[in-house]
């Protein structure tokens, strides 16, 4: 069992693990860190997406060893204290979410977008960089709409917060 | 309207655990020394099971226990059930096979469980089914269900597959209405098979305490104490009293976690042989072999008309498929949630309509959003758009000559609609949509190679399920009540405990606001507890739009005993009269004085219990109330969609969508106008991406994300959505339901659109690229153009 060590939240943590352990088994389960969550097993579904060293990335189809010294956000390490995430209060304000289980990965790669691509997002771009998240809830309206308010948002500072 | 009651567009109490990764989900639940759960699932459609050798697994790594479905009945465990008895036209009962847990002799759909390895760790129980040998005897397969009658027979008490052959109407009327009218409109309609794929997949987690011989659930359920019911009264699993089922956060259900599954069973099972916490977690690719799939109608039907364009007929022939075994509402489905809506919005004297249920070799199929009511709305609204087309008529004139417009209104098919405004919201729609400026936007599109076509669908449903005597008399083996208790706390703080269990909706939310607004106190102080068999008595959950028709009523009712009580409190309190005393706002006054009490030193005087004797009046506050509904409820709305369809490459773009909606009195805009996108979705899902095939051996074709369609942000357009109101007579909050509307409107709208824009009515859905585009090849428009 190889050994593997990152930075979670900005917590350091080492764990023996499977060489077969995926980065979402190792933060649900050994971590127990579960609002990342998992919606299928073909990486298509996205709401298993946290960041490696500030990027979104899927963590159903990454190895925990393939991130090894790499820094991960994961939803539980946006909000500071009862301090939300302006991406995170967005998608409350605009009703974005409804059972909240492709949530986490909606938040984790909203928040991704607004770091490739700006603050001032047109619905055509948010729609097709939704590409890789799933949600069967909400049709996609607002949550469409709480990616455009929480960009914006995003421009009075915590951009960092994901990093 | 307070800033929190009824009516306000409160932001939802439930949100901050989600957005912030703190939610409970079951396989966020981990119990110590547990071990995981791996079904190993049949690869044939249909094949006898000559032999199963467990020998070599039993004895891999980290293995506990490797059964079978022979364990399964050395141990006596009972069958799953399907629920709802239909009788057939002959008056024979359903025929229901039996449906073991884990298939013993024969499997009767690729994924039939045939054994179950529990170990240490998910990988080795993966690791140890590999080793399981299963001799099969293959059989040929039925997968058609229009050929299900003449295929191999699957189950030995349903011969030529047929589950049951029922009816509902009058037949003679019927036909001779359609033989004397000027026109009869005729359709064949495949309604496409679906696969709900709810976000979280299927989840349980089984655990045993010895010391009281009782055994705890969670699971994703819709519905816990009817699992906790079937569980112990049909499959035997242990008494009621010793089984506790809790759903906790849920995510999204869309009728798929309604029903009592095999794995389930098996870990509860599996937790008392072994000992051990058994915690089982569907795959994607899993679920799509595991879960009830939905729709999956074939069907012709005729639609009469007068020389006026009245509407005189509707015959209607449909073949179910329910798919390997009967689910546990499967058979209710097809029948009463679907011919009993073939009126639609219209005044339609004679319907007949047939329903011949079959078993295939697939998945066991049952209800999915709108469950019977979308395959009704789209037989009547694509016979409506067709004959209007074929008499030359404007599609919304035809619908509004043909409106009911009086209520209460009997229609052939048992229904009585209670309210509703079909015109209002058909006027509204179609002026939000702009529908004047169609013409001008079509030949804008012809410009761009583009051609555009404007689709309705005036759907109407029936939610609010059910009156338990008039669901009975139907052959439902449940009542459809609804139950609530009001707890109010010594310092005035209330906790509602409900029967309706919340996997998306907010009741979270909307119920507190219904509370807020009753004793007017804020919602912050009200909590709402669901989902947990221990701590709610008894429910009958969430599903067919009825939690607030249904489920608030049931907390209104506790509320009127509430206050009934609290005034009692307050008149010993304020040495009044208990006639004098008035509630308002959280306070209460004696009426034509300056007297009064807030509502906390009412609630803590009456658990100090200082003012009043013990044999005047009971100490504390607490109520319950179980509510019947006296009809279901009438939801009814006009969806308008507007499509562009590339004449090169047949791919359709969704450019505009209106959605009136009559949904009775609103709790909460917000949550609703959520709950409408989201059907939308769903059901432009089934017109032009979704379906799930089967090859003709019964493989699943489109088992995985990779295959089977699912909307993504792009395939959708922003909506517009409005309301019109009219008041629910039937539920003292008047309301009537808004869940399943968006997946019921949808499908019909997008196809009315879609054949307005290429000029054939010969499209199925999904009306995928290369569907439309071999339609469009036999268009008379294409034929024109060339």
């Amino acid at each position: 069992m190889p050994a593997v060590s990152m930075t979670v939240n900005g917590k350091p943590v080492t764990a023996d693990v499977d060489s077969r352990t995926l980065l979402v088994q190792f933060l649900r389960e050994n971590l127990r860190l579960t609002g990342t969550h998992v919606g299928c097993d073909t990486s298509q579904c996205g709401a298993c997406v946290v960041h490696v060293d500030g990027k979104a990335r899927k963590s159903c189809t990454t190895f925990a060893w393939q991130v090894e010294g790499a820094k991960v956000t994961t939803i539980e390490g946006l909000a500071r204290g009862n301090e939300l995430h302006p991406m995170q209060a967005a998608f409350r304000e605009h009703h974005g979410l409804q059972c909240g289980y492709c949530t986490p990965g909606m938040i984790m790669a909203a928040i991704d977008m607004v770091n490739r691509k700006g603050n001032d997002l047109d619905e055509k771009t948010i729609r097709h960089e939704l590409d890789g998240n799933l949600c069967r809830c909400t049709g996609y309206h607002n949550i469409v709409k709480a990616i455009h308010a929480g960009a914006r948002a995003m421009k009075g500072g915590m951009r960092q917060a994901a990093e | 309207m307070s800033v929190t009651g009824i009516g306000a567009a409160v932001r939802r109490k439930e949100d901050f655990r989600f957005i912030t990764g703190k939610g409970q989900y079951t396989d966020d639940i981990s119990r110590p020394g547990e071990a995981r759960a791996y079904f190993l699932r049949s690869p044939h459609a249909h094949a006898k099971i000559k032999r199963v050798d467990v020998k070599a697994a039993a004895k891999m790594p980290g293995v506990e226990a490797v059964l079978t479905g022979a364990d399964l009945a050395a141990d006596k465990i009972g069958n799953l059930i399907c629920g709802w008895m239909i009788h057939s036209k002959d008056g024979s009962p359903m025929k229901m096979s039996p449906h073991p847990a884990i298939a013993a002799d024969k499997v009767c759909y690729v994924g039939d469980p045939v054994a179950v390895v529990i170990a240490d760790t998910l990988a080795q129980a993966k690791d140890a089914a590999e080793a399981i040998k299963v001799e099969y005897e293959v059989l040929q397969a039925v997968v058609d269900p229009a050929r299900a009658k003449t295929g191999p027979q699957i189950h030995d008490v349903a011969p030529k597959n047929t589950i049951y052959e029922w009816h509902l109407g009058d037949a003679k009327a019927t036909d001779a209405a359609i033989k004397s009218a000027k026109h009869v409109t005729k359709i064949d309609l495949t309604n496409n098979r679906l696969v709900p794929n709810a976000m979280e997949p299927r989840v349980a987690v089984a655990e045993y305490d010895a010391g009281n011989d009782s055994l705890t659930l969670w699971n994703t359920s819709q519905n816990p104490h009817v699992a906790r019911l079937v569980i112990s009264a049909f499959v035997g699993i242990t008494p009621e009293n010793k089984l506790r089922v809790i759903a906790p956060d849920v995510g999204g259900g869309f009728g798929s976690k309604i029903f009592i599954y095999p794995e389930e069973v098996v870990c509860l099972w599996a937790a008392r042989r072994t000992g051990r916490p058994v915690k089982w977690t569907s795959d994607r690719s899993e679920a799509f072999l595991a879960d009830a799939h939905g729709r999956d109608h074939v069907t012709h039907a005729e639609m009469a008309f007068d020389a006026g364009g009245q509407i005189t007929a509707l015959k209607v022939h449909t073949i179910a498929n329910l798919g390997g075994y009967m689910s546990t509402f499967s058979s209710s489905i097809p029948t009463y949630l679907y011919a009993t809506l073939l009126s639609g919005q219209y005044a339609i004297p004679n319907i007949y309509c047939e329903v011949d249920a079959v078993y295939t070799n697939t998945v066991p199929v049952d209800a999915y959003r709108g469950a019977g009511r979308p395959e009704a709305t789209f037989v009547v609204e694509r016979l409506v758009e067709t004959g209007a087309r074929e008499l030359g008529m404007d599609p919304a004139e035809l619908r509004r000559k043909n409106f009911i417009k009086s209520f209460p209104h009997q229609t052939p098919v048992i229904m009585n609609y209670d309210a509703g405004n079909y015109e209002a919201s058909l006027a509204k729609a179609m002026e939000l949509a702009d529908v004047k400026g169609f013409a001008s936007r079509k030949s804008a599109a012809v410009k761009s190679g583009k051609l555009r076509g404007l689709g309705y669908s005036t759907y109407i449903e029936a939610c609010g399920i059910a009156p338990s005597q008039a669901v009975g008399s139907l052959g439902a083996g449940v009542g459809l009540w609804e139950s609530a208790e009001v707890r109010v706390n010594p310092t005035g703080s209330v906790e509602i405990l409900t029967g309706s269990h919340a996997h998306g909706q907010g009741h979270e939310t909307t119920f507190a606001q219904l509370v807020s607004e009753r004793l007017g106190i804020p919602i912050e102080s009200i909590t709402v507890i669901h989902g947990d068999t221990d701590k709610v008595q008894f429910g009958m959950g969430t599903y067919g739009s009825r939690s607030g028709a249904v489920g608030m009523s049931a907390i209104a009712k506790a509320l009127d005993k509430i206050e009934a009580k609290a005034k009692k409190v307050a008149a010993h309190m304020l040495e009044a009269s208990e006639r004098d005393i008035e509630f308002k706002d959280g306070k209460f006054t004696v009426a034509g004085t300056d007297k009064s009490a807030g509502w906390g030193d009412v609630t803590l005087d009456a658990y100090i219990a200082h003012k009043f004797a013990g044999q005047e009046l009971e100490p504390g506050l607490k109520e319950g109330a179980f509510y019947d509904p006296t009809n279901f409820t009438f939801p009814a709305g006009c969806h308008i969609c507007e499509v562009e369809v590339d004449a090169e490459t047949g791919a359709t773009q969704i450019v505009n969508w209106t959605a009136v909606d009559d949904f009775g009195v609103i709790i909460n805009p917000m949550i609703v106008e959520g709950q409408v996108h989201g059907g939308i979705a769903q059901g432009v899902g089934q017109a032009l991406l979704e379906h799930a095939v089967y090859d003709k051996d019964g493989q699943l074709v489109s088992g995985s994300f990779m295959d089977y369609t699912m909307p993504r942000a792009e395939d959708v357009p922003s909506f517009k959505v409005g309301v019109t109101v009219t008041k629910c007579p039937s539920n003292p909050l008047g309301i009537k339901g808004c869940g399943e509307a968006g997946a019921i409107a949808a499908p019909a709208a997008v196809i009315n659109a879609i054949t307005d824009a290429i000029g054939t009515e010969k499209i199925s859905m999904p009306a995928t690229p290369a569907a439309v585009w071999a339609a469009l090849k036999t268009s008379p428009l294409r034929q024109a153009a060339e």
